[in-house]
C-alpha cells in the first residue's frame, strides 16, 4: 500500500515539474511580484467617498465600473483586475493608513490613482521607500513628476502650472502691455497656477497688478472682485473651482467689466459653471481643456465620445453626463488598462512603472482631438497638451493647435 | 426653589466618584500585557494602526479631563492637536531636534495656548464654550495656511516629516526593531506615563477641586476653590496632553498638513469621548479604538454609505450603552463578582 502510494507520488510529481519545466519554457518572461498572479492583477486605490471632498468619489465608482467592464470582457492578457478602494475622507493620516492597509495587507501590485495634493503628500515618502509605483495620482500639482527624487510616483493631468505658463504666453502676445488681476483659491491649485503664471511671465511679472485669494469655506467671493476691478486691470485669471468660478463670472458680468477672462479649466464646465453663471455674463471667457465634454452636443458624433456615452449607459448608469470627475474616471482607467496591456506578463512593479514611463501617443477616449499621453524615463507628466478654448453661444469653442508646457526636465 | 434655578443648577455631566475613574490593579495589568505583547504577533501595518490608537487614546483622555473632570465642553481640541503636530514637525524638520524631546515642548506651548484660551472662555459655560471652542477649531486649519508662517508651516502643501529609526543601542544588543515597532513602544510609554500623572491629578487636590466645580460651582467656590483658576488650568492640562498626542500623530504620519486637522478631527475626539464614557479615563482607549476601527468596518459594509452605516452603529452604541464603554466594563465587574461568591 505505501509503496503503491509513493509511487503515484513520484508519478505525480514527475508530472507537475515536467509540466512546469514546459510552461517555463513556454512562458520564459513571466515575471510575478506581489499582488499578480497568472489570474489575477491586484489594484488599489484611495479616494475620498465621504468627508469634503466626496464628490470625487463618482472617480473611484467609474473606475471600479471599468475595471469590472473589463473583467467581463476576459480582462487584460488573461488576467482579472481586482480593484480595491479604500475611502480616506480626504484626512492625510487616514490616507496614510490606507496605502498602508493596501501594500502591507492586501498586498496589491501597485495604488494607482489616490486624490488630492495633502493625500498623496503624506503618502508620497512611504511609497517610494517601499518601491511601489504611485501611479497616475489625481491632482495636478507639479511635484508628483519629479522623477528623479520620488521614481515611484507619477502624475496624470496636466500640471496646475502649465495651466499657469500658457495662459501667460497667451496673454503677453495678445494684451502686451495688459494688466493682469488674480483671483485665486487659497490652497495647492491656486498657489501651484499662480507660480506657473509667474514663471510664464518671466521679467514681465510686473504685468500682474493685483491678486486676491479667497477660502472655500467664503460663502460668496463678490467682494474680491470688486477689489480686483478697482485696480484698473484689464487681464483677470480666475483660478477658481466650479461654484467660485460661477459666482466670479457672474460679478464680473453685474460689474460691467470686460477683462480678458481666463478661467482656470477646473472651473470650466458647461453644466456647472458657465450656465449658472449666465450664457451673457459667460461670452467670450477664455480657458484650456484637454478633455471633451460630454454634455456638450457638438461631440455628439465623435467616435471616443461615442464610446464613452455608450459605456455610461452600459456600465455605469449612476454617473451623471454633465460630471466631469466621471469622465476623469474613465480616462484614468483606461490609461491603467494601457500601462498592463504593455506590460504583458511582465508584472513586476519596476516593470509597470516602465511601461507608465514608455506611453507612445495614446488616445483615451476622451481627450480632445490633438491631445496625446506622452511619457519617458524623464517625463513623469503624461498629459502635457491643452487647448486654448473661447466661450461662444452655449458651447467651448477649441481653438489653436494643442499647446505643449515642458516642465522640469 | 424656582424652575430656572433647577435647570442652572443641574450638573451637565453626571457625577462619577474619582474612584471610578480609574481601573484596578489586576484589570490594568491585562491590558498593559495585551498591549506590550500584541505587536510582536502582529504584521507592521496592524502595528501602525495600534499606534495610531494610542495617540488618539491620549487625545480622547485629555478631552476626558476636560469634561469629565471639570465639567466644561470643548469642540476645539483639533486646535490644540494640529499646534501640537506642527510643533513638533516644525522643531524636527528646521531645527534637527530629536523627536522625543520635540514632545515636551509642543505639550507646553499647547498647554500655555490652552491656558490662555481658558481665560475667555471662563465666561462661557456648557453650550456657549462648545460654541467658542467650535470657531477655535474652524479657524485653525486657515491659520495653519496662512502666509506669514509659510516659511515654517510649509502652506498648504504642509511638512514632510522624517520617521525615526529605532535607537542603535537596541541593534548592538542584537534587536531587530522597526521603525513602525520602535514608535509603537515609544508612544506605549509615553501614554502610560500620562495615563498615570492623569489619574494622580485626578486623584490630587487640583483634581478634587476640578471635580467640586463640575458637580456645582457656586458650593466649590463657597467652599474656597479658585473656580476661575482651576477652571484655566483644566483647559491647560487638556491642551498640553492633546498637543503631546499630536506632536506623536505627526512622527507616526510623517506628515503635517491643514486638511488634516479639521473640524471632523475635534469631532471624532468627542465622539470617542463619549463612546469610551464620559469621566471613565481607561474608556479613552475604547473610545479612540471606535474611532479608528468603526469607519473601517463601517466601510466594508458600503463604501457609499459607509457615513450612514457609522452613524447606525453610534445610535446603536449610544441606545444600548448611555454611559459608553463604562457601563460594559461596570456589568462585567459584577458578573464577576457573582461568580466569585458562588
Amino acid at each position: 500500500m505505501t509503496i503503491q502510494v509513493s509511487v503515484r507520488i513520484a508519478a505525480l510529481a514527475s508530472v507537475a515539474l515536467a509540466s512546469l519545466a514546459v510552461t517555463d519554457a513556454a512562458f520564459a518572461q513571466k515575471k510575478y511580484d506581489t499582488g499578480a498572479t497568472d489570474t489575477e492583477i491586484k489594484i488599489g486605490n484611495i479616494i475620498p467617498y465621504s468627508g469634503p471632498a466626496s464628490a470625487y468619489g463618482i472617480i473611484g465608482k467609474m473606475e471600479e465600473a471599468y475595471f469590472k467592464m473589463i473583467n467581463e470582457q476576459g480582462g487584460i492578457n488573461g488576467r482579472k483586475i481586482n480593484f480595491i478602494s479604500y475611502d480616506d475622507g480626504y484626512s492625510p493620516p487616514k490616507a496614510v493608513e490606507q496605502a498602508r492597509k493596501l501594500v502591507e495587507s492586501d498586498e496589491v501590485l501597485f495604488v494607482f490613482g489616490p486624490l488630492g495634493t495633502p493625500s498623496n503628500t503624506a503618502i508620497q515618502k512611504y511609497m517610494n521607500a517601499k518601491k511601489v509605483p504611485q501611479l497616475f495620482v489625481a491632482t495636478g500639482a507639479t511635484k508628483f513628476g519629479e522623477y528623479k527624487s520620488f521614481p515611484w510616483t507619477m502624475g496624470w493631468q496636466p500640471a496646475y502650472q502649465s495651466e499657469g505658463q500658457i495662459f501667460a504666453k497667451y496673454a503677453m502676445t495678445e494684451k502686451p502691455d495688459g494688466k493682469i488681476a488674480v483671483l485665486y483659491q487659497n490652497d495647492d491649485l491656486g498657489k501651484d497656477m499662480l507660480k506657473g503664471l509667474k514663471d510664464g511671465l518671466g521679467a514681465k511679472a510686473s504685468m500682474i497688478v493685483a491678486e486676491e485669494s479667497y477660502e472655500v469655506s467664503e460663502p460668496t467671493i463678490e467682494n474680491h472682485l470688486t477689489k480686483l476691478k478697482a485696480t484698473g486691470a484689464d487681464i483677470l485669471l480666475s483660478i477658481s473651482t466650479p461654484k467660485f468660478a460661477a459666482q466670479a463670472i457672474k460679478k464680473v458680468g453685474e460689474l460691467g467689466w470686460k477683462p480678458m477672462y481666463f478661467q482656470s479649466n477646473v472651473g470650466a464646465s458647461v453644466a456647472s459653471v458657465m450656465r449658472p453663471a449666465g450664457l451673457e455674463n459667460s461670452q467670450g471667457v477664455l480657458s484650456l481643456a484637454y478633455v471633451k465634454e460630454a454634455s456638450d452636443p457638438q461631440w455628439a458624433n465623435d467616435e471616443g465620445m461615442k464610446k464613452y456615452l455608450d459605456f455610461l449607459a452600459k456600465h455605469a448608469p449612476f454617473a451623471n453626463v454633465a460630471d466631469s470627475s466621471a469622465e476623469y474616471g474613465y480616462g484614468q482607467a483606461q490609461t491603467v488598462v494601457q500601462v498592463l496591456k504593455q506590460a504583458g506578463d511582465n508584472l513586476t512593479r519596476a516593470n509597470i512603472m516602465k511601461e507608465a514611463a514608455s506611453l507612445k501617443d495614446f488616445v483615451p477616449d476622451t481627450m480632445l482631438p490633438g491631445v496625446k499621453i506622452n511619457t519617458s524615463a524623464t517625463d513623469f507628466y503624461p498629459i502635457e497638451q491643452l487647448r486654448m478654448m473661447r466661450f461662444t453661444g452655449e458651447k467651448w469653442d477649441v481653438f489653436g493647435p494643442p499647446i505643449e508646457s515642458k516642465l522640469g526636465g | 426653589m424656582s424652575t430656572v434655578q433647577d435647570v442652572t443648577a443641574a450638573p451637565v455631566i453626571d457625577a462619577v466618584p474619582k474612584k471610578a475613574m480609574s481601573l484596578g490593579p489586576l484589570a490594568s495589568l491585562i491590558i498593559l500585557a495585551l498591549l506590550v505583547v500584541t505587536p510582536l504577533f502582529v504584521k507592521n501595518f496592524i502595528i501602525f494602526q495600534m499606534t495610531m490608537w494610542l495617540i488618539y487614546a491620549i487625545a480622547v483622555l485629555a478631552l476626558n479631563i476636560l469634561t469629565g473632570a471639570s465639567g466644561q465642553f470643548s469642540l476645539g481640541q483639533s486646535a490644540f492637536y494640529a499646534l501640537g503636530a506642527y510643533t513638533s514637525a516644525i522643531l524636527m524638520e528646521h531645527g534637527d531636534i530629536n523627536y522625543a524631546l520635540t514632545l515636551p515642548v509642543a505639550g507646553v506651548i499647547c498647554f500655555v495656548a490652552g491656558f490662555l484660551f481658558g481665560l475667555p472662555a471662563l465666561r462661557l459655560s456648557g453650550v456657549y464654550l462648545a460654541l467658542a471652542t467650535f470657531a477655535l477649531a474652524t479657524a485653525m486649519p486657515q491659520l495653519l495656511k496662512l502666509g506669514v508662517f509659510e516659511h515654517w508651516t510649509g502652506g498648504v502643501q504642509g511638512l514632510v516629516v522624517t520617521k525615526p529609526d529605532a535607537p542603535e543601542i537596541l541593534a548592538t544588543l542584537g534587536l531587530k526593531v522597526s521603525q513602525d515597532m520602535w514608535l509603537y513602544y515609544f508612544t506605549l510609554a509615553v501614554s502610560i506615563l500620562i495615563y498615570i500623572l492623569s489619574v494622580n491629578l485626578l486623584k490630587s487636590r487640583s483634581g478634587r477641586a476640578m471635580m467640586a466645580i463640575r458637580d456645582n460651582e457656586i458650593a466649590a467656590s463657597a467652599m474656597g476653590v479658585d473656580v476661575s483658576l482651576y477652571k484655566t488650568l483644566a483647559f491647560g492640562v487638556s491642551a498640553g496632553i492633546t498637543g503631546i498626542a499630536g506632536g506623536l500623530g505627526a512622527i507616526a504620519v510623517q506628515f503635517v498638513a491643514p486638511d488634516g486637522y479639521t473640524i471632523q478631527l475635534a469631532v471624532a475626539l468627542f465622539l470617542g469621548m463619549v463612546v469610551g464614557g464620559v469621566g471613565w479615563l481607561p474608556g479613552s482607549l475604547a473610545g479612540a479604538a471606535f474611532i479608528v476601527f468603526v469607519p473601517n468596518i463601517a466601510e466594508s459594509v458600503s463604501k457609499g454609505l459607509s457615513g450612514a452605516v457609522f452613524g447606525v452603529i453610534l445610535i446603536l452604541i449610544i441606545f444600548l450603552l448611555p454611559h459608553g464603554s463604562r457601563q460594559l466594563a461596570y456589568g462585567a465587574q459584577r458578573l464577576i463578582g457573582k461568580f466569585r461568591k458562588n
